[in-house]
């Protein structure tokens, strides 16, 4: 761009016009939106910002904008955003993905994310289940729901609590939204990324195909009655005694961010010295 | 005078077998002599029995002999676990402290001569003195060492810890050097060939698939400690933060190789380091670098398998894995390094050729030469470094455009109008995804033929003498089998040596060259199941005659086990 005034983007400028797989009435199509309307709201620029995902539904996500996107291995979205934003810490990167692609086989990844605060914004659409293998029971499924031929008398294990894990686990920005909110959700997407360090938004994201009972969430959700907190205990409290439905900014933490590379100060030559006799 | 003499030394945790073994090889690099020394221990983290493994020599060093001419046991302590690896003969002096009770059956067994020197006692006459120190003292008298090397490499090695420490130090040597006096040298330490009086280097193959690794370019790296791995990150953690790259620790190693695909999908040249099990853990993901055209370089410092396996030792069976472990048709690149020195070299050419080939290139190096740290001329800069072709912003752009080449420029974030989303999924020339036959045989065509087409030189092999019979074999049986080949050579046969750099993708007709006029090979490996002859078999033309010497690790192959081998082909 040479120092050129970039021009000015709106939301369909993000958009890329591949057709998503999703059936319809899914709530992702919404997320998507919500994710063009906050990129183009951030005024950031298509080549410098990057969505990395994993595997399932919403995983499809970077096909279906125009900037730089990686739809990698199962599970994985985190760790490659990671590598990403440490290699180039003047992106802007973004990881998306589904509840089954985060919190079970990328569970791991998704504490240490959180722990290790590098400055990405972790988008997840949840919607208890696993729609691309064709309706399985997620980490965050409730224990009684039998709608599974894998597990046909319920999981009978209570559902992981993603926000709470994530602020245990160090995330410096947390939020929820519902995805028949478009401008609620792309608005916390702007503060997610604008705020430094590891944000963390869950957004309902209903699967209309596997469970259909997920449209009631239009009417179940409700903003948050309560600021946002910086204060881990308090939020934690909050977290843990709510029922799923509040939405808003949960918590803003105030963690450094890890140090961006420095400039060089050593040639090869003088690494190479170390070695001589 | 011999070309070589080797030492071993072994004693409890703290009698600081390591350090006098350090010391030995310094005094060999202080003469300008080439050297190495591996080391051993029991499974403790720390204390428990240690040993050091040092063979000095004129030419450089590549291996650790048949039997050591000295073994030095401060004490008895669990001797038995490192039996094994201390052979012994008629020809070999194992010096010891009457003081450690009865000489154990194994080592009266080797026939070995047997010399008492008192080195605690001597010890306790040193104010300030270490018995690791008097031991010294007593090899510099049998090896002949001359003084003023031993006096120079102390100081070196020792003068940074204080005046007081040194003196100590010299006079612990000193009365370890008369207490030996009686017995005279028993070998002479080998004097220096010609020399150009170029640099010479001590370095670990760890150390040094580090520095291949940055010569190369590698700027980002992702970390997950494992053994005999890990030196490799330690290595680079800081010396790539001076030069101004990243060292990320990652929470396993499907993050650690996902995050250096990441950054390497970020336009810097990206390497991770791991051993068997961690490279296990990162096939799915090697895969998504095959299939998204990701450049990336795994180290893999193999130890004994499978599962947790050995994992302080040696062994060359990650052979399989390495090159078949990937599922679906996923065209890769697999290197070994065949010496200490090598593993720079080999690390360096990897990160070029995952550059330019857009995939994931596995450079397979072994504990027996990343923890062996060696002296030797300083390895030259082949000026191999990581050379991406890049979008130039010509035409709209398709990141798997069908080239001849099969290599299509690559767009690097940050730069507008390159902008396309890397995909495992099968997919169309611009990214997006597809199911479709034509499509999936077209990019299937495209991964395949880059590597084919690639021409990679002379490197894939190092190919030495000629005869009728050669030794193919790879990695760090390469060392023992050309010593081997000298010791036939000493008897009039003559021995052509194969030793195969790059393993995937195959070299057909280099190889078929490298065999014109071979009616004999002796395949040398080690691993349990045959690794490397299988895949030799499934490969390449061989000639009727075939022999195979394999053995598993943990012990190292001996330049005398591949030379029987031989003989019987006289």
């Amino acid at each position: 761009m040479d120092g050129a005034e970039a021009p000015i983007l709106n939301a369909k400028d993000f958009k890329s016009d591949y057709k998503p797989v999703w059936c319809p009435g899914c709530g992702d199509y919404s997320v998507l939106s919500s994710i063009t309307k906050a990129l183009a709201e951030l005024g950031v620029r298509r080549e410098d910002t990057a969505i990395i995902s994993g595997i399932g539904c919403s995983s499809r996500i970077p096909a279906y904008t125009s900037v730089y996107g990686f739809h990698g291995v199962h599970g994985r979205s985190l760790a490659l955003a990671t590598g990403l934003k440490l290699a180039r810490p003047e992106l802007t990167v973004l990881a998306t993905g589904g509840d089954g692609d985060g919190f079970s086989i990328g569970g791991n990844h998704f504490m240490h994310a959180c722990r290790r605060n590098v400055d990405i914004t972790y988008i997840v659409m949840d919607n208890q289940v696993y729609g691309m293998t064709k309706g399985q029971a997620s980490p965050t499924t409730h224990p009684d729901w039998e709608g599974s031929k894998l597990t046909p008398h319920g999981t009978g294990i209570n559902p992981f609590q993603p926000l709470a894990v994530a602020l245990a686990a160090g995330a410096n920005f947390i939020a929820r939204g519902f995805s028949g909110d478009p401008n609620g959700v792309a608005k916390l997407i702007v503060e997610a990324v604008q705020h430094p360090g590891f944000s963390f938004v869950q957004i309902l994201s209903p699967c209309v195909t596997f469970r259909p009972e997920q449209r009631d969430w239009k009417s179940m959700h409700r903003q948050a009655a309560v600021e946002a907190t910086s204060d881990p205990s308090r939020a934690g409290k909050r977290l843990m005694s709510d029922d799923g439905m509040n939405m808003g900014v949960l918590y803003v933490g105030q963690r450094p961010v890890p140090a961006s590379p420095e400039r060089p100060r050593a040639t090869l030559q003088d690494i190479e010295r170390s070695f001589v006799i | 005078m011999p070309l070589n003499v080797s030492v071993a030394l072994t004693g409890a945790g703290g009698a600081g077998v390591v350090t006098a073994g350090q010391i030995l090889l310094e005094a060999a690099a202080v003469a300008r002599l080439y050297g190495i020394m591996a080391r051993s221990s029991g499974p403790q983290i720390r204390g428990g029995e240690s040993a050091a493994f040092v063979r000095l020599g004129r030419h450089p060093v590549n291996n650790l002999g048949n039997a050591f001419d000295i073994h030095i046991a401060f004490d008895w302590l669990n001797v038995e676990r490192f039996a094994a690896e201390i052979p012994l003969d008629t020809h070999s002096v194992v010096v010891y402290d009457p003081s450690a009770g009865n000489v154990p059956e194994v080592i009266h067994h080797s026939g070995a001569r047997l010399i008492e020197v008192p080195l605690k006692d001597i010890t306790k006459e040193v104010p300030g003195g270490r018995v690791n120190m008097v031991g010294l003292g007593a090899l510099a008298t049998l090896l002949d060492l001359p003084e003023g090397t031993m006096a120079a490499t102390l100081e070196k090695v020792l003068g940074r810890k204080g005046a007081e420490a040194l003196a100590a130090s010299k006079a612990a040597v000193a009365a370890g050097r008369a207490a030996a006096k009686e017995i005279g040298a028993v070998r002479h330490f080998p004097t220096a060939g010609s020399d150009d009086g170029g640099d010479r280097w001590s370095i670990t193959g760890n150390a040094a698939a580090g520095m291949g690794a940055v010569r190369g370019g590698v700027r980002f790296v992702a970390a997950y400690p494992i053994t005999p791995a890990t030196e490799v990150l330690e290595w680079l953690a800081p010396n790539l933060e001076k030069l101004g790259g990243t060292l990320a620790q990652a929470e396993d190693e499907l993050a650690s190789i996902n995050m250096a695909i990441g950054g390497s999908f970020g336009g810097v040249p990206s390497l991770t380091a791991t051993s068997g099990p961690g490279l296990a853990l990162m096939m799915e993901s090697i895969g998504l670098a095959v299939a998204s055209e990701v450049p990336v370089v795994i180290v893999d410092v193999q130890r004994g398998g499978p599962s947790t396996g050995i994992p302080t030792k040696s062994e060359q069976s990650d052979l399989n894995i390495a090159v078949y472990g990937l599922h679906g048709d996923a065209p890769h690149i697999v290197t070994a390094a065949n010496s200490v020195s090598d593993c720079l070299f080999t690390t360096q050419w990897t990160v070029h050729l995952a550059e330019k080939l857009q995939t994931a290139a596995i450079v397979l190096s072994d504990q027996s030469l990343g923890q062996t740290r060696a002296i030797v001329d300083r390895p030259a800069d082949a000026g191999f470094t990581a050379a991406r072709k890049l979008y130039d912003g010509t035409e709209a752009y398709r990141r798997y455009a069908l080239t001849e080449s099969g290599v299509s420029p690559m767009a690097v974030p940050g730069q507008a109008g390159g902008e396309y989303v890397a995909d495992g999924l099968e997919h169309k020339p611009l990214g997006t995804p597809s199911s479709q036959t034509e499509d999936h045989q077209a990019q299937l065509d495209k991964r395949a033929r880059k590597l084919v087409l690639h021409e990679f030189g002379d490197h894939w092999a190092e190919i030495e003498g000629e005869g009728e019979v050669a030794v193919v074999t790879w990695g760090s049986s390469t060392g023992p089998s050309r010593e081997a080949i000298a010791m036939a050579a000493a008897d009039g046969m003559k021995v052509r040596l194969v030793s195969l750099r790059l393993l995937a993708p195959v070299q057909t007709r280099p190889f078929a060259e490298a065999l014109d006029g071979v009616s004999k090979v002796l395949v040398v490996e080690q691993s349990h199941s045959r690794q490397f002859y299988h895949y030799l078999r499934a490969h390449f033309d061989l000639p009727d005659t075939v022999r195979v010497f394999n053995q598993p690790g943990p012990l190292p192959i001996r330049p005398n086990q591949v030379y029987f081998n031989l003989r019987e082909w006289r």
